[in-house]
């Protein structure tokens, strides 16, 4: 029998459906296959106790078909969903030691259908950052490599260890949460289908909270049609969630293959950079062809406040994480430094439990938010938002989807970036504006460039309509034809 | 009134403000399920949310809404239909989310205005600023262990209201009226209990002096406190205090101050430049607070008499005056009481006993009308008895102090003690007869001196036990010795 990770998650459920296999050895080849891929760093707990446990309960409900509809299916679980037992550290040092006594609303939702945990994976320090090179646990290594030299590219970030994951095939889907991008740059730099879902869509309870306003949780899979599945599970109408959405939510796998024809795309020109590479634009230029000779109609459209997108979602993410990471101070749970001054005991906790990043955001959070400074840059930022929605409600008014490479780049080498925090932000720049809009937005493996390394392109949609983004990117999976990684060079 | 204090450089006008804390009557919290019991064991109504875990949310309790908007209402104020929860940041151990779930820019509940009462029996607006749902904090403890500090979060995430006064007030009798005034409404609609030793209601009182006719003075915060009176002593101690420093040429700094009841004096706990920076900023985590006009219409409907309109009440239905209603009114277990007995006695009777007897026992026993060994209905009965001429009004305070002891009711304690009064003519006037046979001096001095015969009811009064009819007595006597009547 050849390796069950080789499968992807449809094959997986279909084989565990047909009897071809039992969830215990699908789950024994995703455990060996975590064990021998520690190089890529990908996980910072593995729980194969757990799914062994699962999957031979899995087993049964399979033989007694009473089972979910993940049921047997072994995924990985970003780092900042907690956990009930399970060490949820947000890649901090500040939660080391955190082990919930809750479980999140969405893991809790794929549990309930059956999903197996297989660990929880690294990611930037409270997710903030591109390349996963925050992490108190060290960075995750891209399974990609240049064809022209060895050297360690980051999977992106701040889902790395789930892009990462899914890329080496270990795990069948992996959860990650999308901020400014967080899924899908990374989902691009790995050659994996990366969705943020419309805010709302899934609960955002028991996740650790980053900017609250921004925080959606998505899917990571190898191919569309899983995504669609691992999505359906994830979301329900959560009364813990104020944020979350009451609105039906559908069976998103029965837009895979459903006809675009007739359908509008538009191409914000706004999206077109000064010095952005021919590679970009030339897949850019590919993906309008794919989806013109699938029917639809290309239009050239403006979003005439993109340019301040990624100024605006710098402070009003970091003015949100500033406010939400206050409780990390070491009277209740997490790293804690004492002392007999209280003062003192904040400072010593705060600095020596958060990294330079997450210490950058909060110090920007705090200023943005500060009497004097309120106006001139929260209130602002507020109002370009408000700004940039309506950009997209206009828009949407007249195209259906709105067609966009993912990311400026492909993946960038360790360390090549990561002094420079402004370079890294660009990163962003396409992913940005879809959270500050709250739209739905996928990052579909387009092609390899010169490097061979793998770039996206990405599909927003109106939004609750990810059903619509699903039909649009299973056409350009179909016409890119998009392969995985040849070599397993990482495997011990 | 003149409110003015006179210092050494001519008069002051004094101006306060207050800001009440009033914690909402409500089973759970303000953004979570736990209970909001008080005087349970430390931290064992924490929920996650209570505790700021990670990846918790707040969800709003409708029920805190409703008490907000009916309080709202009770204070004839604005009630916002569209309101905003902000996050109002800092650090503090009894702080779990390391910031507090408040209302900044948008209340849910804007101006409005009450009419408190003084003691000289006028009555004066004071305007209401707003008022905004916020949770509470936890509680640090100091004193459990000798190098540590613990924290109880059951308090931590409890609904309050905070009330916003205009700075209408000129005097501490005011100050202390507002309050009671405030807790008196909250009482009749059942929104906060009022209960200030439990920390249920805290007042903040702003203090600034001026010259008559000038602009408003440097203001300072008295933070939390905890009882009429001691609001009151607070005010006097601060007006003081900022009159010495302006008329020795000093300036007053903006400042918080704290009350030690204790030495009866305030001190500074942090001046402006100490002040925290909040970083105040609309919650993301919770959507705006919004509601329809058929909403508060309905709140509207099931809104209780309040203060004002039951004295009116009191005066009309029952020919009290608005002197003693106000006194009945001014708290609601009063009033209550006050209804239940008078449900089938005589209404000025049963108004003097309350604020006479009951109120001078009461006071004696140190108890609260709510915890009255009399029952209403008792007293009502008691004053029937008097009314009807069963007993008379001496008997009947032997029967009160009776009923204070044991809690019977007035008929039975009458019947087993013999306490009916004597109403019999020949009865009386064979005492009387005696009392006059053996005090032959006393009678003859009665010629110059009519006054004595009260001395003589006195006799016979003392020969029934206090039974006899006065008024019969009274009738025999002017006829037998001043051949009167």
């Amino acid at each position: 029998m050849k390796n069950l990770t080789e499968l992807c998650l449809y094959e997986a459920r279909e084989g565990l459906l047909n009897k071809d296999f039992t969830s215990k050895e699908l789950v024994l080849d995703h455990i060996d296959k975590m064990e021998s891929s520690r190089s890529l760093n990908a996980f910072i707990t593995e729980t194969p106790e757990i799914a062994i446990k699962s999957a031979e309960k899995s087993d049964l409900k399979l033989i007694k078909e009473e089972n979910g509809e993940l049921e047997g299916i072994p995924l990985g679980v970003k780092d900042m969903f907690c956990t009930k037992g399970v060490l949820t550290t947000a890649s901090s040092k500040m939660l080391s030691n955190f082990i919930p006594p809750y479980e999140s609303t969405v893991t809790e939702n794929l549990w309930s259908e059956g999903a197996i945990l297989l660990g929880k994976l690294n990611n930037d320090e409270f997710a903030m950052g591109s390349s996963n090179e925050t992490s108190f646990y060290g960075p995750v290594i891209n399974p990609w490599k240049s064809n022209n030299d060895q050297i360690n590219l980051v999977p992106g970030g701040s889902s790395g260890g789930s892009s990462a994951s899914v890329a080496a095939n270990i795990g069948l889907g992996a959860l990650g949460t999308d901020t400014g991008g967080s899924i899908r740059q990374p989902a691009s730099f790995t050659g994996t289908v990366g969705l943020k879902p419309t805010y709302g869509r899934c609960s955002r309870w028991g996740i650790i909270a980053f900017a609250s306003s921004l925080d959606q949780a998505g899917p990571i899979t190898r191919n569309v049609r899983d995504n669609s599945i691992l999505l359906k599970s994830m979301c329900s109408h959560d009364t813990k969630d104020t944020t979350s959405s009451s609105k039906e939510i559908p069976n998103f796998e029965n837009a895979i293959g459903r006809s675009i024809k007739g359908l509008k795309v538009g191409i914000p020109n706004e999206f077109f950079l000064d010095g952005m590479s021919n590679e970009i634009i030339e897949i850019w230029d590919k993906g309008k062809d794919w989806l013109k000779n699938s029917g639809a109609e290309i239009i050239d459209i403006s979003l005439p406040n993109t340019k301040y997108a990624l100024p605006c979602y710098y402070i009003i993410a970091p003015a949100e994480a500033s406010s939400n990471l206050a409780r990390y101070d070491g009277v209740r749970f997490g790293h804690s430094v004492k002392s007999s001054d209280i003062n003192e005991m904040y400072k010593a906790t705060r600095s020596e439990g958060f990294g330079d990043e997450v210490k950058r955001r909060i110090m920007i959070g705090t200023y943005v938010l500060s009497s004097g400074y309120y106006d001139a840059y929260y209130l602002k930022a507020q109002k370009v938002r408000s700004l940039i929605t309506e950009d997209y409600s206009k828009v949407f008014k007249d195209v259906d989807v709105i067609l966009t490479p993912s990311t400026p780049s492909s993946a960038f080498g360790l360390d090549e970036k990561s002094n420079d925090p402004i370079s890294m932000y660009l990163n962003d720049i396409f992913t940005v504006p879809v959270n500050l809009a709250g739209l739905p937005a996928i990052s579909v493996p387009a092609t390899l460039d010169s490097n061979g390394l793998p770039l996206g392109l990405q599909l927003i949609g109106r939004p609750f309509e990810e059903e619509t983004i699903y039909s649009f990117a299973k056409i350009i999976e179909d016409s890119a034809n998009f392969k995985n990684i040849e070599k397993q060079w990482w495997l011990k | 009134m003149n409110n003015l204090i006179e210092g050494k450089t001519g008069d002051w006008e004094l101006v306060i403000g207050i800001e009440v804390h009033a914690q909402i009557i409500s089973n759970s919290k303000l953004f979570s399920g736990s209970s909001t019991s008080f005087g349970s064991d430390h931290n064992t109504q924490v929920s996650f949310v209570d505790a700021g875990m990670p990846g918790m949310l707040p969800v709003i309790n409708s029920v805190c809404v409703e008490q907000a908007i009916k309080t709202g209402l009770g204070l004839n104020a604005k009630i916002n239909n569209f309101s905003i929860f902000d996050r109002k940041n800092y650090f503090y151990p009894d702080l779990p989310q390391g910031y507090q779930i408040s209302q900044f820019e948008q209340p849910i509940v804007g101006n409005g205005m009450i009419t408190i009462d003084l003691e000289n029996g006028d009555s004066k607006n004071v305007g209401i600023e707003r008022l905004h749902l916020e949770q509470d904090a936890g509680k640090s403890l100091h004193d459990q262990h000798p190098s540590y500090s613990f924290v109880d979060l059951n308090r931590s995430g409890v609904a309050l209201m905070e009330i916003v006064s205009m700075p209408d007030m000129r005097s501490p009798e005011e100050a202390q009226a507002y309050v009671k005034k405030l807790r008196n409404i909250m009482k009749y609609l059942q929104t906060c209990d009022g209960n200030m030793e439990e920390g249920s209601l805290r007042a903040d009182i702003n203090v600034s002096v001026r010259k008559p006719g000038d602009d408003l003075g440097t203001r300072c915060e008295i933070k939390n406190v905890n009882s009429i009176k001691f609001i009151g002593q607070a005010i006097v101690y601060e007006a003081k205090r900022q009159i010495d420093m302006i008329e020795k040429g000093n300036q007053v700094e903006q400042q918080t101050r704290l009350f030690d009841p204790k030495k009866g004096q305030t001190r500074s706990m942090r001046s402006k430049e100490e002040s925290h920076d909040y970083r105040y900023f609309p919650d993301p985590d919770l959507l705006p607070l919004t509601f329809t006009d058929d909403f508060v219409d309905e709140i509207k409907k099931t809104l209780p008499e309040l203060p004002d309109i039951r004295r009116k009440r009191f005066i009309d239905t029952y020919g009290l005056s608005s002197y003693d209603s106000n006194i009945l009114v001014s708290e609601k277990e009063t009033a209550d009481y006050f209804e239940e007995a008078v449900k089938n006695s005589n209404p000025k009777l049963v108004c003097n006993w309350v604020i006479g007897e009951l109120f001078s026992v009461l006071n004696k026993m140190n108890k609260s009308i709510e915890n009255c060994p009399i029952k209403a209905k008792d007293l009502g009965e008691l004053i029937n008895l008097i009314d009807n001429e069963t007993i008379t009004g001496r008997i009947a305070k032997d029967v009160f102090e009776i009923m204070l002891d044991t809690g019977d009711d007035p008929i039975s304690i009458v019947e087993s003690n013999n306490m009916r009064q004597v109403n019999d003519l020949s009865e009386i006037e064979a005492i009387i007869d005696k009392i006059i046979e053996s005090n032959p001096d006393q009678v003859k001095t009665l010629s110059e001196k009519p006054n004595l015969i009260g001395w003589f009811v006195g006799q016979a009064m003392k020969e029934t036990a206090g039974k006899a009819n006065p008024k019969t007595v009274n009738e025999i006597l002017n006829k037998k010795l001043l051949n009167k009547g």
